[in-house]
């Protein structure tokens, strides 16, 4: 008997390990044309990977304070071999699993995947992408540049704006009444600590629901495969998808390392807390559309301030796409076409902003 | 004997030793709430509350210059106009409290995270700032230029 059977059956005589991993064995994926869409959630998840494996690699030099991030990051720059490496992929699989995570909505949105009875499905990986928003945001400010210290300046104060408990937000985000070096030292708990272990416990629960729920079928297939059952044709998720997924995270890290490589990323100049704004402030660019929203809305909109107005629109329509699902099934027709136009209109309105302002001065 | 279901004395007395048990539970918890509450609110840092600095020695901006100067906790701007006189007025844009400048070019202070404009007056011209920059007092005092904030009547 060879040993990996030997292990196996050992485990099996303990955990009837045969038992637990049946489900897996026979979990399936539906291919049909649009099945390479579902390759995005993996991806995301390699990217995630990829980000605690390396967010702990700079764990090991990093130290957090505003006398010590910059020089800690340079350091790991400059001196640490292959540390320019380490914190290139870190950034470069940051924003290629915001894109990735963006991608794999929208592909949930226009396939209809959110659908009854795969709700919390939809709720679940909502809220992984605003945790990774919030990774995002949290991880922008540890080097200590320029950019991020008034990026995060005015991100903060944004969230400062919102009605009654907005200052406390702020406060409480801030470490204090303004960005400091206490900022850094939270952001820095929030990035390592609180953001990993939610964001980890969750991935867990929206992995658990798609194993429960199996992957969805568009409604167009779905409708063809119920006329002629014939047509419908499944893959076997172990070994034949999870080797292609296998492949495509391959490609990620090639993608991944050749970024790195080609251009490290930029560590920029150090905060100066006393020192004007330079021209080309900017956050991180899924951010950009909700920035350069609140640049073109006018100081006054009606007898509101401009920006309340604006964190209260991107507010109310965040909540209401989290809720996207239950929407759905009293929409039909004309009404669920409403929703695609939405869906529509949301992705070309972040493309389109993003674009301007990137562009504008 | 009266037996342990006694509908007549069993539920109340069960009922409240359920509301002390589960009052007591909930205190303690509050107990342990409490605290961490507390901690992650920042202690409050004290106003170093100035009323007056020295922003530069004289001769150290030209006409249409500028300078950004520690005025307590926030940063504050000093600016030369073209005709020698001296403005000073907080550093801190009105709209998200970037940290603004003066542009020679233009004779105008800009914020540049969100194009706001404002005159050397401190008032908001154009862009989002809604209110205007609050403007101090200067006065030369020997070689030094002092700024102070403008005392209400």
């Amino acid at each position: 008997m060879s040993l990996l059977a030997s292990a196996r059956d050992w485990l099996d005589e303990r955990f009837h390990w045969a038992e637990l991993i049946a489900p897996l064995k026979k979990k399936t994926v539906p291919v049909h044309k649009l099945s390479p869409w579902y390759f995005l959630g993996g991806i995301t998840l390699f990217l995630f990977m990829i980000q605690v494996c390396t967010g702990i690699l700079l764990l090991l030099y990093y130290r957090p304070g505003a006398n010590e991030s910059f020089e800690s990051v340079q350091y790991i720059m400059t001196r640490v071999q292959f540390g320019w490496l380490v914190r290139s992929i870190h950034s470069y699989a940051a924003n290629l699993m915001i894109l990735t995570a963006f991608a794999h909505m929208f592909s949930v949105v226009f396939l209809r995947a959110y659908r009854k009875p795969r709700e919390l499905t939809w709720v679940s990986g909502m809220l992984l992408l605003f945790l990774a928003m919030g990774f995002g945001f949290s991880g922008y400010l540890l080097p200590w540049n320029t950019l991020a210290f008034f990026a995060t300046k005015v991100g903060t104060e944004i969230s400062g704006q919102v009605p009654l408990i907005g200052h406390g937000i702020m406060v409480f985000l801030r470490g204090g009444e303004d960005v400091t070096g206490a900022t850094v030292t939270r952001f820095f708990g929030f990035h390592v600590a609180v953001l990993p272990g939610i964001t980890t416990l969750l991935i867990l629960v929206h992995l658990a629901l798609v194993q429960y729920f199996g992957m969805s079928v568009p409604p167009g297939v779905e409708a063809r495969w119920k006329a002629s059952p014939g047509e419908a044709r499944q893959m076997k998720f172990f070994p034949n998808f999870f080797l292609r997924e296998l492949m495509a995270w391959y490609i990620a890290l090639g993608v991944l390392g050749a970024l790195a490589a080609i251009r490290p990323w930029d560590l920029g100049t150090k905060a100066d807390p006393f020192s004007a704004a330079p021209a080309g402030i900017r956050p991180e660019w899924y951010f950009m559309f909700m920035f350069q929203t609140l640049k073109e809305i006018p100081a006054k909109v009606w007898f509101l301030d401009g920006e309340v107005v604006g964190i209260l629109t991107f507010g109310a329509a965040g909540a209401l796409w989290l809720l996207l699902p239950f929407f759905d099934p009293l929409a039909r027709g004309r009404g669920r076409r409403f929703i695609m136009g939405a869906a529509i209109f949301a992705l070309s309105y972040m493309i389109a902003m993003t674009t301007y302002g990137y562009l504008a001065k | 004997m009266q037996s342990h279901d006694s509908t007549a004395a069993g539920p109340p007395r069960r009922r409240f030793v359920e509301a002390i048990l589960g009052g007591g539970l909930l205190a303690s918890l509050a107990s342990f709430f409490y605290p961490v509450l507390r901690y992650l609110i920042p202690p409050r840092v004290v106003d170093l509350g100035v009323d007056e600095v020295v922003a530069a020695k004289v001769g150290e901006l030209r006409a249409n210059g500028s300078k950004i100067f520690r005025f307590g906790s926030h940063p504050a701007l000093l600016v030369m106009t073209t005709e020698g006189e001296y403005r000073a007025l907080s550093a801190v844009c009105t709209h998200l409290s970037c940290t603004v400048q003066y542009r020679s070019d233009l004779h105008e202070i800009w914020c540049a995270c969100h194009n706001g404009l404002y005159d050397l007056n401190g008032r908001n011209i154009s862009g989002p700032p809604p209110r205007p920059l609050q403007a101090f007092h200067v006065h030369v005092r020997g070689d030094e230029i002092v700024v102070s904030r403008i005392r209400e009547a």
